[in-house]
């Protein structure tokens, strides 16, 4: 496979997961906004900021209100993040990456790219944003199916994947760590008693609720959502499940080209240096700071990748 | 030329049902045109979740555009087509004898039939490829040649394109889209397969590898990028192909060899189908500004290590006043009259010929000399005074950068429109593969339509359409 095609392959389904994301998050940004009373302006920054677009958002807008907040991360062009953005680039990569698709794959791609173009082509209604939103992820969820359905287990799909899954440990890291330290009153308050609301929403932007309450019943205890996002091997969006995949895909590729790649390496000690305690030895050492090494971690992997495999040279 | 002297594939000229189109004929009359309509709109819409367009240039974000698809097969008879397909190979064996004489003995000059200058003065000669024999001795491995039809048995060729043709995507998936819209059709008709083409289409460029490539050649599609305007055929052909499609920066010169930059390394290519022109292949060799290329890889082709389909300075044939020359190139490297017919033509270099076509300047139809896809070009009987009047400046500052030719009057093939059947005028692209195996013609090809009443012009470019066009088992 060409590098170029390898770099294709793995951004467009990166963007696909991002372009998924967004769209979560701006539900439950929405969700927030639609049961509270008063202002919702730090809800929606915090939003943002786990968009990491806070600060170009800043660049574009006096205001943090519920309707720019939305726009921006839905379809601003000026926002290479926005779920529009995301599906031009993701769509982009898979015109660049044709020969490797199957027509199903691609279709459904193509397919996403013209509903979402058409839904986003204006400002969406508060009225119409549910639907839309649903539709972006149903959409995205498609090509994802389609890819599983239809692909070659082969060196293709293992970029493929690896893209999906980092960008989604990624996006989970972050959730995980805008809610704790932008929402919680103090640094402090961590682990103790807080408001079920902010659990519940970081539950729900990963669609998780029903699966958390299947395992630990309907009382809701930050260290339970914490165990359960960050180390649980089950559930599909936690930073476990996700380095699990990553080392998995990229270990096909190890042993499919007779080649230990520094990537793999990077990746096995993330596993089990970060992701094999239990969630007291992660709050010992500090949510954050475990949160923010972590995405250290996930960023150097994706670095290597595009080295070990020649994505650029 | 008036209008009731017009041949139309489907009724002839005299209104009487043509014999390939009688099946076809049968199953239209059953059929309700709203249902028809519908299907029309349903076409549409495959082409646009495939993804099948082309990009449009000067346009915001180099916009994709569909072709328009015409749901009315052009339909050839076997016997037709036998005839065509003779001419069509004897054309193609010319061109190459030519090609290779050209950049070798230049006997064709040496014996008086073209004038030196024709040759050495072209902007589509290579100097470069002087004395070079590419590997099998092929210089045009995909060869289409554009045809034009005036009556039952006339055909003439309108332009050779020996260089990079394009529109075989088109070609086979407007078959697929039949298939999938009217599968009775097919099983009423029995229309020649083009399915096979991909597959050819390799076999054909593997047959022309190069001494050095050890077993299966690795074969590749060269694309100028994303941005092009037949990136879509590229992606498509290589896909249907199943090999890579590289673009300039995905290459490298390694060790004497063209490798391709892949996961594992820089993997050697042996044979390299490029959709760029001569110009940017090579930055060393030709344009230094070009980054579409490689660097380095003429001096790979000239040691023999690659094949280039087709060939760097295959240009030459495409060119509009070599074409006028081409019964002649013809009969010179085959001993046999051409069994297809040029479109008559004045070369406007000649002091007589350029008296003649400003005189007749309505009449005729002036084309530039490299000038493609419909540019360029006056089409005497329904320009303005005022284009008439820039024309012949044109004409008299630069005569030899023009020919001109009569207006034919050009076959028609009914599409389907809000009125039923309504006839509009088509040319003809076939596909055309060679090798040291020999020469392969894909039965049926590429039919372009007008869309506007009355036009001549079918370039999709000028917003022309396109067919299925059907070769009939007899």
């Amino acid at each position: 496979m060409l590098g170029k095609t390898a770099n294709g392959l793995f951004w467009m389904y990166r963007l696909l997961e991002r372009a998924e994301n967004t769209a979560r998050l701006i539900e439950t940004g929405e969700r927030i906004a639609l049961t509270r009373l008063g202002s919702t302006e730090d809800e929606w920054r915090s939003v943002l900021q786990t968009a990491s677009s806070l600060e170009a958002f800043e660049q574009n807008y006096d205001e943090v209100s519920r309707e720019n907040a939305v726009d921006w991360l839905l379809r601003s062009k000026d926002n290479p993040s926005s779920v529009l953005s995301c599906i031009l680039g993701a769509r982009q990569n898979a015109r660049m990456v044709r020969t490797a698709l199957t027509g199903e794959v691609w279709e459904a791609m193509n397919g996403t790219y013209m509903a979402s173009k058409e839904m986003l082509a204006r400002k969406v209604r508060e009225r119409d944003l549910p639907n839309v939103l649903g539709r972006i992820r149903q959409r995205t969820g498609l090509v994802r199916g389609a890819t599983h359905g239809t692909m070659l287990r082969n060196d293709i799909y293992d970029f493929a994947r690896i893209g999906t899954f980092l960008e989604r440990a990624d996006n989970t890291a972050r959730i995980i760590d805008v809610k704790y330290y932008v929402l919680l009153p103090s640094v402090s308050s961590v682990g103790s008693a807080v408001d079920n609301v902010q659990w519940e929403t970081i539950l729900r932007s990963v669609s998780a609720r029903g699966g958390f309450r299947m395992t630990y019943g309907s009382s809701i205890d930050p260290r339970d959502i914490a165990q359960f996002l960050v180390l649980d091997r089950r559930m599909p969006r936690s930073l476990a499940f996700c380095t699990r995949k990553i080392r998995a895909n990229l270990g096909y590729l190890v042993s499919d080209y007779g080649y230990r790649a520094p990537a793999f390496t990077k990746v096995v000690h993330l596993e089990s240096a970060y992701l094999s305690y239990d969630i007291d030895a992660v709050f010992d050492y500090g949510l954050h700071e475990y949160i923010q090494k972590t995405l250290g971690l996930l960023y150097d992997i994706g670095r290597q990748i595009e080295i070990d495999y020649r994505f650029y040279e | 030329m008036t209008e009731t002297a017009i041949f139309d594939e489907m009724w002839g000229k005299d209104g009487q049902l043509r014999q390939p189109y009688q099946a076809f004929n049968d199953w239209f009359g059953g059929e309700n045109p709203k249902d028809l309509r519908a299907k029309q709109q349903e076409a549409e819409e495959l082409f646009r979740l495939t993804g099948i367009t082309f990009n449009v240039y000067g346009r915001s974000e180099a916009e994709e555009r569909l072709i328009p698809f015409d749901i009315i097969p052009r339909i050839i008879s076997g016997r037709e087509w036998q005839k065509l397909s003779k001419g069509i190979e004897q054309r193609v064996r010319a061109i190459n004898a030519f090609l290779y004489d050209i950049y070798h003995g230049q006997e064709i000059v040496k014996a008086g039939r073209i004038p030196e200058e024709m040759i050495s003065k072209n902007e589509a000669f290579l100097p470069q490829m002087i004395g070079v024999k590419p590997p099998g001795g092929i210089y045009t491995h995909i060869v289409g040649i554009d045809l034009v039809r005036t009556g039952p048995d006339e055909f003439y060729v309108l332009e050779d394109n020996g260089r990079t043709p394009s529109g075989v995507s088109y070609m086979l998936e407007n078959r697929e889209t039949m298939l999938q819209m009217f599968p009775e059709l097919f099983s009423q008709n029995r229309v020649q397969p083009v399915e096979t083409y991909p597959t050819d289409l390799l076999k054909s460029l593997s047959a022309c590898a190069p001494a050095c490539a050890e077993g299966k050649p690795t074969v590749a599609v060269m694309t100028p990028g994303i941005f092009n305007s037949a990136y879509f055929e590229h992606s498509f052909l290589a896909d249907q192909m199943g090999i890579e499609l590289v673009e300039g920066h995905d290459m490298m010169v390694v060790d004497g060899r063209l490798c391709m930059r892949t996961t594992q390394g820089y993997k050697p290519i042996d044979v390299i189908y490029r959709r760029i022109d001569d110009d940017f292949l090579d930055p060393l060799n030709f344009n230094p500004d070009s980054a579409l290329g490689v660097p380095g890889i003429m001096d790979v082709y000239r040691a023999g290590n690659l094949t280039i389909a087709n060939a760097p300075g295959t240009g030459i044939c495409d060119d509009k006043a070599i074409y006028s020359y081409m019964p002649d190139i013809v009969e010179f490297y085959t001993g046999e009259k051409a069994l297809l017919e040029n479109v008559p033509t004045w070369r406007c270099a000649d002091p007589d010929s350029l008296a003649y076509v400003l005189d007749n300047l309505k009449e005729l139809v002036v084309k530039e000399v490299h000038g493609s896809g419909g540019y360029g070009m006056l089409i005497g009987q329904t320009a303005t005074k005022k284009e008439l009047n820039e024309f012949r400046k044109k004409l008299e500052a630069r005569p030899g950068n023009y020919i001109a030719q009569p207006t034919l009057s050009l076959s028609t093939v009914p599409i389907f429109s809000r009125a039923g059947l309504t006839p509009r005028h088509v040319d003809l692209r076939p596909f055309v593969l060679c090798s040291p195996n020999g020469v392969q013609i894909t039965p049926g090809g590429l039919t372009r339509v007008a869309l506007k009443k009355g036009s001549l012009v079918v370039n999709s470019s000028q917003g022309g359409g396109t067919k299925d066009t059907w070769v009939l088992e007899d």
